[in-house]
């Protein structure tokens, strides 16, 4: 049987299909994470595209979810803002050749550097419309910075990776491009060593807006890097307080030039360390201190630390059980790329029958990326 | 303000379920006394009250689970309740219900500095957290008016922001795990000190879903490093378009204060009888305030009051020192006690787009107007979260009436403009029927449905958020399946 693949251009035409609907769909945006499965019908929402609404003066931005990301980064460069979430661009990654759209940077929750400093996507998202699996256009929350009406099902759409209905608009709140980037690169550090410079870098006063480390940097060595965005005189000031506060005596470097500390955090952000090799791609969700401890207990190809060691990024042979050796820690893996383990981390007890429970109502036939997230 | 009818079959049982209570729990965590469970008949929505069947007062997570566990075996309803401060009577019993209050755990549980997180039990007060780890310079930024009385539980089930949340976001942006207890008595981690949790996001539901999930009995919060420092600046305008204007401007100048906060005439001068800050004789008043080093600050302020001077502002204020902040922000700390002086009032918390808010003050005041009551305004101008405050006379018959017309026009508004009924106090009873003024019965149903998952027999707080003509089938029907039991 061959696949087919639906692009609704209205929400009515994507409500109708999933209420008539009798097998499973898979649910892409552009399909840049490659999570589609074998055998199902594909639906792609890359046909309900366009920006409804943008008031930079509210710092407020409403899109249906086809909206590739490019066309709205390139909108809000125009009034110097930006998603300030720092979506990374995974194709590199995972192989995908696909255009990123806002509604697939929403259902995944995918969130950058700067997400240490300012939050995820589900902070940034302020409003959703999207079908569910009965075939009914649902709202939740709005396009204000501020909402306790009802439950927050926004947070709960996003990062549901298409398993509770097909996001079809998002409001977000954007915020203003910094005048200056600063980065206070540090040279040399082990991974423990590294570790405690970004937690003081991070327990300061300085409102660090990306905070990474690579044991193996682009030549090959560990390198560190802390970055501050804001006013000039005070990205200057802050990254030289930085400097005297956590690498007093280390071997360190301060960049201002745009174009290079933008590539630099653009590599980070995408994962470039890993492009181009082989391998299972793992993200880690843990408490920073647990990592170095961690990572060693791994056996790895390639590592990045970012979010101040809260995520760490990893590239293992397939044979790699990186669960396994995170027994006894809090935290969760995902895996990004490669075969041989389930996606997502098993959840506990309580927690699989809520979410269980939770599809059950959003998609009781069980059309939308069914098993997907367990 | 209309209540389900209690469920006779619970209240005729009252003495039963408070000695099988007594059974699961310390002897002295039990209140069933006519005259003692009075001082749970309100919280701080006054106007509405109904003394609880009983009080709990549990001092450990099992005891939560032992409790709920038991409620939901007999099918007895349960209302949490935090502190006490709800402004939107979240925490208001029926009579056939047993209040759950978490005052008793109120234990800091760990703080760890290298990876910036505090776990506490939820009833402990939300300035407090703030109180652990400041001698460290670590900050809990979200920040309710209240936060000297509020408490964590309550913080989380109304999702509280706060003056400053404009810059650090509110609870659900701070708060990184939980320990729930369903109502079915089961206890679950959901999150912990990661940056974000696996799965569904379950915490994101449950932070704002006003005690209607489960009951949180311990919280992981984020916690900050106190800035260097922070000092505001005032601005006094002669209309409010031009303070509106102002606000605008700054935010989209690329600076990100801490807090834009904004009070028209009536409550300055209701401040100014009350405080004596010696503000400025104007239409409108802007405070802001931004945070850094010294010198940071002032070039920050040089700024702000650059873009300020395209707006023709008859007066702008620099604080230079901690008396100057201090004297600024007196007045604005005031405003709701000063305001409370003149009369009674009823508090709204409506947001709009700001791009919304000359057109939306404009309409409030034509509304005071046509109801004939006062209005004042003072807000967080940066994120679009109004609070008018209507004045009104309890004492006068048809006064609240009135009043409360007033407001629910007021928040038809905000809906009408793209905002939304409740920024920050959450729906409670007070705004429940006009849930379906923001929400479609199918964008209702889907939320009841959620409800539906985490309480089957809607026994948690079922009074609050949905109106009841929408939740009425589903507790009718949790009742006769209770009933055949």
């Amino acid at each position: 049987m061959t696949k087919a693949m639906f692009n609704p251009t209205e929400v009515t035409e994507l409500a109708e299909l999933v209420r008539t609907r009798k097998s499973p769909f898979s649910i892409i945006g552009g399909d840049t994470c490659g999570v589609t499965f074998g055998e199902n019908d594909t639906v792609s929402t890359s046909q309900l595209s366009g920006v409804a609404l943008y008031e930079p003066e509210a710092m407020t931005l409403v899109a249906k979810a086809g909206t590739p990301l490019a066309e709205i980064e390139t909108l809000l460069a125009g009034e110097n803002q930006r998603l300030a979430f720092e979506p990374p661009d995974l194709r590199g990654l995972t192989g995908q050749t696909g255009e990123p759209t806002l509604g697939g940077v929403v259902a995944t929750n995918s969130s950058g550097p700067r997400r240490v400093a300012i939050g995820a996507c589900r902070d940034a998202a302020l409003g959703v419309e999207f079908v569910d699996g009965q075939g009914r256009v649902l709202r939740n929350g709005g396009r204000v910075m501020k909402n306790v009406t009802g439950y927050d099902l926004v947070k709960l759409m996003a990062g549901s990776y298409g398993t509770l209905g097909v996001l079809t608009e998002v409001s977000l709140k954007v915020l203003p491009k910094p005048e200056c980037v600063g980065v206070l690169l540090i040279n040399g550090l082990s991974d423990t060593e590294a570790l405690s410079v970004m937690s003081a870098a991070l327990g300061s006063p300085f409102e660090l807006t990306g905070v990474a480390h690579v044991p193996t940097g682009i030549d090959g060595h560990p390198v560190t890097m802390l970055r501050i965005e804001g006013f000039e005189e005070s990205v200057r000031y802050r990254i030289e307080q930085l400097r005297q506060r956590v690498a007093p005596t280390y071997d360190t470097q301060s960049e201002f030039s745009a174009d290079r500390t933008t590539a630099g955090w653009r590599w980070v952000c995408d994962v470039e360390l890993f492009h181009n090799r082989p391998g299972n791609v793992w993200r880690i969700s843990v408490k920073p201190s647990d990592a170095p401890m961690l990572v060693s207990q791994i056996n790895t190809d390639r590592v990045l630390y970012d979010w101040g060691g809260g995520l760490v990024w990893l590239l293992t042979s397939p044979d790699e059980d990186v669960r396994d050796k995170m027994k006894g820690i809090e935290g969760h893996a995902t895996l990004v790329r490669g075969t041989g383990y389930n996606r997502f981390h098993p959840e506990n007890q309580v927690v699989a029958k809520l979410s269980q429970s939770l599809r059950q109502k959003f998609d009781p036939r069980g059309l939308l990326n069914p098993g997907l997230m367990g | 303000m209309e209540l389900p009818k209690p469920d006779t079959r619970v209240i005729e049982r009252k003495a039963e379920i408070v000695s099988d209570l007594r059974n699961l729990l310390p002897a002295d965590a039990v209140i069933d006394s006519p005259h003692e469970v009075y001082a749970y008949e309100c919280d701080a929505l006054t106007a509405y009250r109904c003394p609880p069947l009983a009080v709990v007062l549990p001092e450990t997570t099992e005891q939560v689970a032992a409790i709920l566990n038991y409620c939901h075996a007999e099918s007895v309803p349960v209302v949490p309740r935090g502190a006490g401060t709800s402004l939107a009577g979240g925490a208001m019993p029926t009579e056939d219900a047993i209040i759950l209050g978490v005052a008793k755990l109120n234990a800091v549980l760990e703080t760890d500095y290298s990876n910036r997180f505090i776990r506490v039990q939820t009833g402990r007060t939300n300035l407090s957290v703030t109180g652990a780890v400041e001698q460290n310079g670590f900050f809990y930024a979200p920040d309710p008016s209240s936060q000297l009385a509020c408490a964590i539980a309550g913080n989380i089930a109304m999702n509280s922001g706060g003056a400053h949340c404009l810059k650090y976001g509110v609870t659900t942006n701070n708060l990184l795990g939980v320990t729930l207890v369903t109502m079915q008595g089961e206890v679950t981690e959901i999150g912990g000190p990661m940056m974000d949790a696996a799965g569904l996001d379950l915490l994101g539901l449950i932070c704002g879903s006003e005690g209607q999930l489960g009951i949180v009995t311990e919280a992981t919060l984020r916690i900050l490093p106190k800035p260097e420092g922070a000092r505001p600046v005032l601005m006094a305008f002669d209309d409010v378009l031009s303070a509106g204007a102002c606000v605008s401007d700054v935010i989209k100048a690329g600076i990100l204060p801490v807090a834009i906060e904004f009070m028209d005439r009536l409550c300055i001068q209701a401040c100014e009888n009350h405080a004596k800050a010696g503000y400025p004789d104007c239409e409108a008043l802007l405070i802001v305030e931004v945070e850094g080093s010294h010198a940071e600050i002032d070039a920050q302020l040089a700024r702000i009051s650059e873009i300020a001077q395209r707006h023709h502002p008859i007066e702008i204020r620099q604080s230079s020192s901690a008396e100057e902040s201090a004297k600024i922000w007196l007045g604005r700390k005031s405003a709701f006690g000063a305001m409370g002086q003149i009369n009674d009032y009823m508090c709204l918390d409506g947001t709009i787009p700001v791009s919304q808010l000359p057109k939306v003050l404009s309409r409030i005041s034509e509304i005071g107007e046509e109801y004939g009551l006062q209005v004042g305004n003072v807000f967080h101008a940066g994120d679009g979260n109004m609070h008018p405050l209507i004045l009104f006379d309890a004492n006068k018959p048809g006064d609240l009436e009135k009043c409360e017309a007033m407001g629910a026009d007021i928040l038809r508004l905000c809906v009408e403009v793209g905002g939304c009924l409740t920024g920050e106090h959450g729906v409670g009873i007070e705004k429940r029927d006009l849930m379906s003024d923001q929400y479609s019965p199918d964008d209702l149903d889907i939320q009841m449905s959620v409800k539906d998952v985490f309480d089957p027999k809607w026994l948690l707080n079922a009074a609050k958020v949905f109106p009841l003509a929408a939740s009425e089938e589903r507790r009718k029907q949790a009742l006769t399946q209770a009933k055949t039991i």
